[in-house]
This record gives structure tokens, sequence and C-alpha cells, in this order.
């Protein structure tokens, strides 16, 4: 199947848009660039303002300001129906009195398509569901109806297709194998999609590019491995996978790396690693990235950072061990060890936790934390 | 309720006792029928078949006592002479009927999609006139429609009055039917309306329908329990009324209500009365019936 009528796939722009309820701003001063045929995911917490992005993109809700461009085109001011976008609603929405056949047959009709049996087909087909068509909505399960959700937007070949979390009302089992569908479905048609979640493991497996939503605002948009490896705010480090932090001040630099005291260690990192090149700063790294040896090894790479503390707690889980360890100025670190040995500490047991400069990251202290 | 019953005790519990819990339900359930059953036997069922007898019996030579017998022929005879009053009834209801769908879609839809915290208020107005007495308010709608009154100057200044008044004419009658059965149209409209998930209705503009398409493809489907439910609470009754024919109309507007009161307490032609109430339910039943099959097979796409 390719995109053959309806609109060409586009770039979509979403340039200074904010929208406020009241005093509330739900989104604040929104710009981003949505590349032609990607996989996006708007990852972000419960009421970030995911939906009302959406909405606006979709022209069911009006922005306070900025403008919505695809392609060349403004659309701003376009009412909804004319707008070469559609939406798989987050509860699905399909129509309880119309047949799937008519449900996705919709959009098609109401564009005046004479003959819609044969792309109707092809896309109940592409979604699995032949053998549906002449159910209604209610008789279905609800990866089902998800499913004709989704094939009843992309049946109108939109020059963007907007996704609801659409996989948040499934469990756990759908969902992933939703996903996998999904995908398949995005790599067969080619058109944008913009996935909106709040999960971020479903963000990262599913998108080529994903942006970090917090409060109305992007912290940081790229594909999900530059994100994790090197994320630029505290949010962003804890939101998306787990990090651990510090909080210290630059001392110094050495060649082209940073020198941070912290609580009376030093740690370096690159400093094109680091959003501060001078100050209070946070470092980072995240728990994969830790090897945990006893106290008295000497093992550790000369050029590694290292602090020490106490295992609080081991947990066993086959391919890894998950260890807190209590560092000497009472945070507690998590560190992901594969069990490569046999050999796992204990608590109580005093350890040096040690890893690469190169794994460490340095990111503003957030206000107020 | 005997399917809740494998829920409620589990398999191993054995079967005996199970098994008599739900005969005890069941029973508990008869017995609260009983009330209910009563009540449609003394109520409605003793005097539908006693109508039905009264329908039959033949006249004696005493006037206004009459003797059992089986006289289908009072069913024609009543017919014969007052199909015009069974016409005018379901003439008068119909357009009523349409009159009230066409004003009470509108306020219903505003209600349910549009009235926000006014909500509980309107639908209080709604119902608000039930708190005055069926008969005063049809009383009232003379001194509305009267001779000398605004409305009816208004009219004759423009010359649309073919009898240069509009109390004591068909449309005085018609327009208190619409009038007092209103809020039966209005309640059920608004709760189909009020059902119907908004969500819908912005999928629909998502998928290219103008509001207009939107309206006709989601909204009117899925509004149409409550639009039947409302033209049948709303024809059924109008059908039935004589007050607003008694106190809107003249003599010559009279409808079957009018046609079966008159028999029974001015002639006391009482199988004449019991005739005319049998054809009246008939043709009702009928109506209903052919209504309700039409609308549920309708196709609405
Ligand atoms: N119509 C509205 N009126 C007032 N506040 C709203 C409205 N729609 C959304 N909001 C608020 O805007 C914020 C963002 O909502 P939403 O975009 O739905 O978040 P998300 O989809 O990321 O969970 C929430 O705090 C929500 O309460
Ligand atoms: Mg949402």
């Amino acid at each position: 199947m390719t995109v053959a009528q309806g609109s060409e796939v586009q770039d979509l722009n979403l340039v200074d848009l904010v929208k406020s309820f009241g005093d509330f701003v739900a989104v604040d001063d929104l710009t981003l660039t949505i590349p032609a045929g990607s996989f996006f995911a708007l990852l972000g917490p419960s009421g970030c303002g995911k939906t009302t992005t959406l909405r606006m993109v979709a022209g069911l809700e009006e922005p306070t300001s900025g403008r919505i461009m695809l392609g060349t085109q403004d659309i701003t001011d376009e009412k909804p129906y004319k707008r070469q976008v559609n939406t798989v609603f987050q509860s699905y929405a399909l129509f309880p009195h119309l047949d799937i056949f008519e449900n996705v047959a919709f959009g098609l009709r109401r564009r005046g398509v004479k003959n819609v049996d044969a792309q109707v087909n092809d896309m109940l087909e592409l979604v699995e569901l032949g053998p549906m068509a002449r159910r209604k909505p209610a008789q279905l399960s609800g990866g089902q109806q998800q499913r004709v959700a989704v094939a009843r937007a992309l049946i109108n070949h939109p020059g963007v297709l907007l996704l609801d979390e659409p996989l948040g009302a499934l469990d756990l089992k759908l969902r992933r194998q939703m996903q996998i569908e999904l995908k398949r479905i995005q790599d067969e048609v080619g058109t944008t999609f913009v996935h909106v979640t709040h999960d971020q493991e479903e963000a990262m497996t599913m998108a080529d590019t994903v942006a970090v939503m917090n409060k109305g605002r992007i912290e940081q948009m790229g594909p999900p491995v530059d994100i994790y490896d090197l994320p630029r705010t505290a949010f962003v480090a804890n939101f998306l996978g787990q990090s651990n932090l510090a909080q210290g001040s630059v001392s110094g630099t050495s060649g082209d790396n940073l020198v941070v005291s912290s609580s009376g260690a030093s740690f370096t990192l690159p400093s094109e690693r680091s959003v501060r090149q001078d100050g209070d700063l946070l470092i980072g790294v995240r728990p994969e990235k830790l090897a945990i040896d006893a106290a008295d090894a000497d093992t550790v790479p000369d050029r590694h950072n290292r602090l020490s503390g106490k295992v609080t707690d081991a947990s066993f889980t086959g391919v890894s061990t998950q260890y807190l360890v209590m560092t000497t100025w009472g945070d507690e670190w998590i560190i992901f060890e594969q069990n490569r040995s046999a050999d796992l500490h204990q608590l109580g047991d005093e350890v040096v936790i040690h890893w690469a400069p190169e794994h460490t990251f340095g990111l503003e202290i957030p206000a107020g934390g | 309720m005997p399917s809740l019953a494998p829920t409620l005790s589990s398999p191993s519990a054995g079967a005996p006792p199970a098994a008599s819990g739900v005969r005890r339900r069941t029973r508990t359930a008869y017995l609260l029928l009983i009330p209910g059953l009563l009540w449609l036997g003394i109520f409605f069922v003793i005097p539908l078949v006693s109508l039905f007898f009264t329908s039959l019996q033949a006249p004696t030579d005493k006037a206004g006592v009459y003797q059992p017998a089986l006289q289908v022929s009072n069913y024609l005879v009543a017919l014969q002479e007052y199909w015009p009053q069974f016409i005018r009834s379901f003439v008068y209801a119909g357009i009523a009927t349409v009159l009230a769908l066409v004003i009470a879609y509108p306020l219903a839809y505003f209600i349910a999609f549009r009235a926000g915290k006014w909500k509980a208020l309107m639908l209080v107005l709604v119902v608000a006139p039930f708190f005055a007495s069926f008969l005063l308010r049809t009383y009232a709608w003379r001194t509305i429609l009267s001779d000398e009154g605004a409305i009816t100057t208004f009219f004759n200044a423009l010359h649309l009055l073919p009898q240069g008044r509009i109390l004591n004419t068909p449309i005085a009658v018609v327009l208190g039917l619409t009038y007092n059965f209103l809020p039966f149209m209005i309640l059920p409209l608004f709760a189909a309306l009020d059902k119907i998930d908004p969500r819908l209705i912005e999928a629909s503009k998502d998928l290219y329908a103008k509001p207009s398409t939107a309206f006709r493809k989601v909204i009117w489907p899925l509004s149409l329990p409550g639009v039947v439910a409302g033209t049948l609470l709303t024809f059924i009754p109008a059908a039935g009324d004589y007050i607003n024919a008694t106190l809107l109309g003249a003599p010559g507007d009279r409808m079957v209500g009018n046609a079966i009161q008159t028999n029974f307490l001015q002639f006391r032609d009482y199988p004449t009365a019991s005739a005319l109430s049998f054809i009246l339910m008939a043709i009702i039943l009928t109506l209903v019936f052919v209504y309700i099959r039409r609308a549920g097979t309708e196709d609405l796409v």
C-alpha cells in the first residue's frame, strides 16, 4: 500500500504554539518540526499538555497564539473537517451505530469518494479485521476496536496521523503486540505518525524521534538513543529511564574534560556532555553504566570516576542484579550489573562504584530541587 | 437470577445448598412481582374485559340500560357515525407531534450540549408546568388566544387567519395539544442526546464531516431512540385527548375523546362509547407497531 491519493506526506511544523485555559497555560510556546514520514513520539507525564497539543493540530482546539504549518501551508485557522490530518482518539470514539465497514468508510464517504469497497477492504486487510466488517464496534475486543480506530483514520491518507495514547486502554501483553503492529503499519504506509504516550518504554521502542514534554514545554527532542545517552535536563534524565544524580560544582578543567568536585570526591566528564561549564551543576550517570567492586579491589581503572558506599539492597533478577548503594554522603545510587560471575555483593558490603568519564552527563540544577 | 448462582457459590461447596438457595431467591422474586400483578389485574385487565363486554351490549326498552349480548354491529355503527372525529384526532395529534418535535429537538439539544451549569435548572423549567393543573393551563390558553388578544390581533393585521380568529378553530386545538404534551417530547429527546459522547462529534469532524453532516450521520441516528419515545409519548395521549378540543375548539373540531366522553356521560350510550374506546386503542396499537418496526429497521446510513 502506498500513499497514492490524498495528501503528500509533509513536515509538520508547530511555531510558538500557546494554549491557555484561563490563567492556566497548558501548552507553553511550543516550537517543533516533525519530519515527513517519521514515527514521532510525544512523551510526557499525565497533564503536561500532550492531548491539547494534538487537538490543536487536529483543529479541535483553537491555539491562543502561534502557527501550525503542514508543509508550506498554514493550517492554523482551517476547520477540522478540511484538514489533511486524522486522529486515533484516546477512547477510540468509534461510531456505535455503524458497523466496522461503515466506520472505516466514514471519511471516504464524506469526501464524496464513490467506490469505497476496495479501499475499505484493503484497509481492513491491513489491520487484519477483514472478517469483522459487518460487526458493530461493541462486538469487538479492545485490541480490535483500537485497530478499527487506526484503519478509520489511516484510510484517508492523512498528511499526519495523530495517535493519542492509542494503547493506553490495553493490557500489557496486547500493548506490546500492538506496538509492533503499529510500527509495521507505519512502515507500510509511510505516513507521519505523531504518537502521544506517557510510557517511556513505548516511546523508545517505537519512535524514530522522541520529544519529552513537561509542563507544556518540550524539554528535549531527538532519537531515543541520543536522549537516553545524553539527557539535557534532570526531568528527562529521570523520566526517560533512570539516572543517578549528584550535586557538585566545577572546580577546573583538564584538557577537554571538566573536573567537578562533589561532597569531597572529584569527578571528570567531557565538557561537551555538560550543559554548564562553571558553577554549580548536577552530574549524572545511568545505572547500567556503573560497575561495582569490593572496596579493596585494585581493578578500578585509574581514569574512572569512583565513589564508595555500602550495599543496602540487592535484588537478583536472573540476567542482572540491581543494587542500591548508600554513598558516603547519604544518597542512594542504583546499579544494574549483569550477572557474568557468580560472586554477588552482599547486603552491608563496603563497595566502590566506578564508571568511565564519557558516560557522565552534566545538568542544570532544577529550580526548587 | 439463576445465572448468578455459579458465581455466588464455589462449585466445590456442593450442589444442594446452592440449588435451594436459587429456589429461595426465585421465590422471593415472584413474591415481589405480586403487588405489580395485582395492580395490573385490578386496574387494567378487569376494566378492559368489562369494557369489552360493554361494547357488545344491546339496548333494552329503558333508556340508559343495556343487556349482555354479542352485538358486533356496535362497532360499525360507532365508526359510521364518528369517523370524522377519528380522522381529526389523528390529524391534530399528528400535526401536534411534528410541531412538538420541531420545537423540542433544538431545545433538548441545547440543554444536553450547551447548557453547562444551567442544565439542571433548564430541566426543572421544562417540567415546571406540571405543577399547575392541566385543565387550568389549557384554560389559560383561551385568554392567550382570545379574539382581542395580542396574538390574534397580530396575525389578523397580517391577514393570515382564514377564519379571522384562532380560538375555537382547529389551530387553537393543535397549539393546545402541542403545548400540553411538549415536556413528554423534550425529556426523552434530552435523555437520548445527553447520552451521546461529544467525542463522537469531534471524531466525525476529524473525518471530514461538516457540522450539518455530523448532525445527519452521527447525532440524529444516535438520538433516534429519543425521537421514537418522544413522538409516541406525545402522539398517543394527544390522539385520545378531549380537553383541548373542548376548551379551545369549536363544536366542529371535536375529537374521538369528545365522542367517547359525550356518549358515556351525556347520552349514556355505554356500548358505543366502549366500542369507540376499543377502536381508538386498536388503531393506536397498529400505528405504534408499524412505526416501531419501521424506526427499528430504517437504514440509517
Ligand atoms: N478544556 C479545558 N479547560 C481547562 N483546562 C484544560 C482543558 N483541557 C485541558 N486542560 C488542562 O490542561 C492540562 C493539559 O491537559 P492535556 O493536554 O489533556 O494533558 P495530557 O494529555 O498530557 O495528559 C491539564 O492540566 C488539563 O487539566
Ligand atoms: Mg491526554
